[in-house]
Order: C-alpha cells, then structure tokens, then sequence
C-alpha cells in the first residue's frame, strides 16, 4: 500500500472505530458500503477528516464513487496532482 | 474485522445490498395549518405548532422552496400537519419534483389523476369507539372508501392502551379493504385519561403486534425488532431520548457529542422560514417518545452498531427494509 492508501486506511479504523484490523491489514480493495457498512454520515465524516488532512474538498456527488480505501487515496492523489 | 458478507447468507445479504445504497434524506414539512379535525393528542394542535407560523399562501413561494430543498439534498417529503389535502396545490409542488409521502386522516381522497403513485398514509386511531373519543368521528368508515384496494396507500394505526386485545379486528377490517397497514404507538401528548402507556401494557402490546406480523404478513409492514425498540425504548443496551434521537432539525442540533443522526434533517413550518425542534411535539418528553418513524430512524442510522451478530444486522435490514417500502423506495 502507499502512504497515502495507509494513511485513509488508518482514518477510516479510528473515525469508524474498527476492531481487530490495522491500516496494514486493511484491504483496500474491501467495498466500505457492502462489506465495511459505512452510510453517507459516515462518509461525510471521513470527508472532512480528510479534507482538514489533506487540504482537498470533497464534493457530496463523488461519495457513491469512493467505495474503497484504494479508490479514495487514488481520488486524494489525483486532487493534490491536479492541485485543486 | 467482521465484514457484512461474514454474518450473512446469499439470502440476507442480497437483501441487505437492495437497501444498503438507498441514502434516504428526508426532511418533513407542515403544509398547512388548518386540518378538518382536532384530535386529542395530535401534537400539531396540542404543543401549539399551529401557531407557530403563518402558512404561505403564495403557490410559487412553495414551488421555490422545494427546488431550494432539493438543492439541499433532500430526495424524500414526508408531508403532515395539519390535514395536508386541504392544499393540494403546495402538495404537487412536491411531488412534481420528487418521492413524495403525505399523511392524512383520509377524509379527502386524493384525486388519482392528479397523483397517481404518491404513496399515502392513513392515519387511523384504534376502533369506532376510540376514534370517537380522540377524533370526534369514526373515520375508517369514509377514509376506507376513499382508499378501498389503492396500491399506494396504507393505514398509520396508531395503537393506544384501550386497543389491547382488538388489534386483530382492525387488521381484519384494513386486511378486507384491500390496504396494508404500519402499526404505532400513542404518545398521548394531552394526557387524556386511559391513554397514557403503562409498562406492562407495553409488554403485552409488543406481544399483540408481533402476532398481527406472523398472522397477518400480507397486510402489517412492521418487524418484531421495531416492536421491541418502540415498546421498551431500548436498542442494544441504549436508551432511546434526547441524546439519541436522529430526527432533530440539523440547524437547531447544538447537542454534544453530537449522535448519529439523519443527514441534513430539517422539519418545516408551513411559512417556509420557521424550523420546528425534531420531527414530532417540542413539548414532548423524550424519554416516552413513541414517534414510530423516530424509532425507526434511530434504528436506520446505527447501522454499524448492528454489524456485530447475524442477528443485529437481520434485525437492522428488516427495519431499514420497512421503512423503505413505507416509502415507496422498494416495492412492498
């Protein structure tokens, strides 16, 4: 995983309170809607953490594409390159 | 980490995938002031919120807020207070936009032609007697005629303490006219005397409610995990009131920690300026709050809480899934 897909990884556990799973452990590919069970209040959660971490925005109509950790970090990734 | 597909079987989890995306904003909205009835222990009249605000009369006004609602996210209007069908104009400024609920006491049929697939919800009180006593009148008997065999309409029995023993013969009579039917507790918010819940009264209603679901499963859209939260205001070892409640308007929401709640929730005065606290009496003690969508809300948005056994996430899809075919969001 690269930093960025740990670092997202680590927010979801702790924002979620997860149990018995670390950023390493994590399966990036795992759909947080169908097997992780996060709701769009959580969403909206780890969107502002990430956007106080990251200095990105995250826009309310690209939460039903971010459906897994590997997802996010890429769409953080493409934001900061980008520089929007 | 337990995963969803971990506690399920193809069955459940098929069933789970159906709603797990649905993301139901709902916001509620007082369309007018006036109603045909004054009902002992309807909130709307008895804590005031009738006079909380003058209703805009200026249809276009009532057109712009909706789109200013759907702007704000919105994909779901719960209509109520007073008796909405009195304006049926500032009804299809809903329901031209979006889904669309409107409760009624269903004495004004709503004409078909101008709404034909807008889900309805009857609002029914116990039997003749006890409609009598809180309502002044029998309504089954006209609201049934209006209704008789619609596919989009359905009672909102609110069950009270003198109802033990004869729910069956209301379920009987909406099971004859053709009509599904949500069961829900009074809250009694005027205190009328013999109405008020005592709990074993609560023990014994849950009882009645999950048979009525075994026996009659064509009819009641309910489950037995509803029945237990709405009688004993607990789920998973929580106390429903207050610091729980998801259904309190999000701009007035001060509360710290702030619960999981219903994502941008606001109920509506009909002057389209006005906020009411939560989605029922702001003169209602939270701690005896028997509001079914409440409950049923508090359930919805814990969902993480209930992925911990096969049987707390069962329980969460069944609520999830009542309240989605209430709402027209997944077939019945």
């Amino acid at each position: 995983m690269n930093k960025t897909t740990t670092r997202v990884a680590e927010i979801i556990i702790n924002e979620l309170k997860l149990e018995d799973v670390t950023p390493q452990t994590f399966d990036a590919d795992l759909d947080l809607v169908d097997e992780v069970g996060i709701d769009s209040m959580d969403l909206a959660t780890i969107a502002l953490v990430l956007r106080d971490e990251y200095g990105i925005r995250i826009d309310e109509d690209d939460y039903p594409k971010l459906t897994t950790v590997r997802i996010i970090a890429e769409y953080i990734d493409n934001k900061l390159t980008s520089g929007e | 980490m337990i995963t969803v597909s971990s506690l399920l079987d193809d069955h459940w989890y098929k069933r789970y995938k159906e709603i797990s995306r649905l993301n139901i904003r709902s916001s509620i909205y007082d369309v007018t002031d006036h109603c045909n009835l004054r009902c002992k222990g309807c909130f709307f009249f008895s804590s005031g919120e009738h006079k909380a605000a003058s209703e805009e009369k200026d249809v276009s006004l009532w057109h712009a807020f909706v789109e200013k609602e759907m702007a704000r996210g919105v994909n779901l209007a719960i209509l109520i207070g007073g008796e909405p069908t009195l304006c049926l104009d500032r009804i299809e400024a809903f329901y031209k936009r979006l889904p669309t609920f409107c409760a009624t006491n269903g004495l004004i049929k709503v004409p078909r032609d101008r709404f034909p697939d807008m889900m309805v919800g009857i609002s029914l009180w116990g039997d003749a007697a006890d409609e009598k006593i809180l309502r002044g009148k029998d309504t089954f008997q006209i609201s049934s005629a209006n209704y008789e065999g619609d596919a989009h309409a359905y009672y909102l029995y609110t069950i009270t303490p003198k109802q033990l023993g004869k729910i069956e013969k209301i379920i009987e009579k909406i099971t004859d006219v053709g009509l599904k039917v949500h069961m829900q507790l009074l809250s009694n918010d005027e205190g009328v005397d013999g109405f008020s819940w005592k709990p074993e009264e609560l023990v014994d209603v849950r009882a009645e409610m999950d048979s009525m679901l075994d026996r009659y499963p064509r009819t009641v859209i309910s489950s037995k995990y509803y029945h237990k939260i709405i009688t004993t205001g607990e789920m998973l070892g929580r106390r429903f009131g207050w610091m729980e409640c998801p259904s309190v308007t999000a701009p007035l929401d001060k509360r710290t920690p702030r619960p999981k709640r219903l994502t941008n929730f606001i109920r509506w005065a009909s002057d389209l300026h006005t906020m009411h606290r939560c989605c029922t009496s702001e003169t209602r003690d939270c701690s005896t709050c028997k509001d079914g969508a409440a409950h049923m809300s508090w359930v919805m948005v814990n969902k993480r809480s209930h992925i911990k056994t096969a049987e707390d996430l069962q329980n969460w899809i069944e609520v999830y899934e009542m309240f989605a075919k209430l709402y027209q969001f997944i077939p019945w």
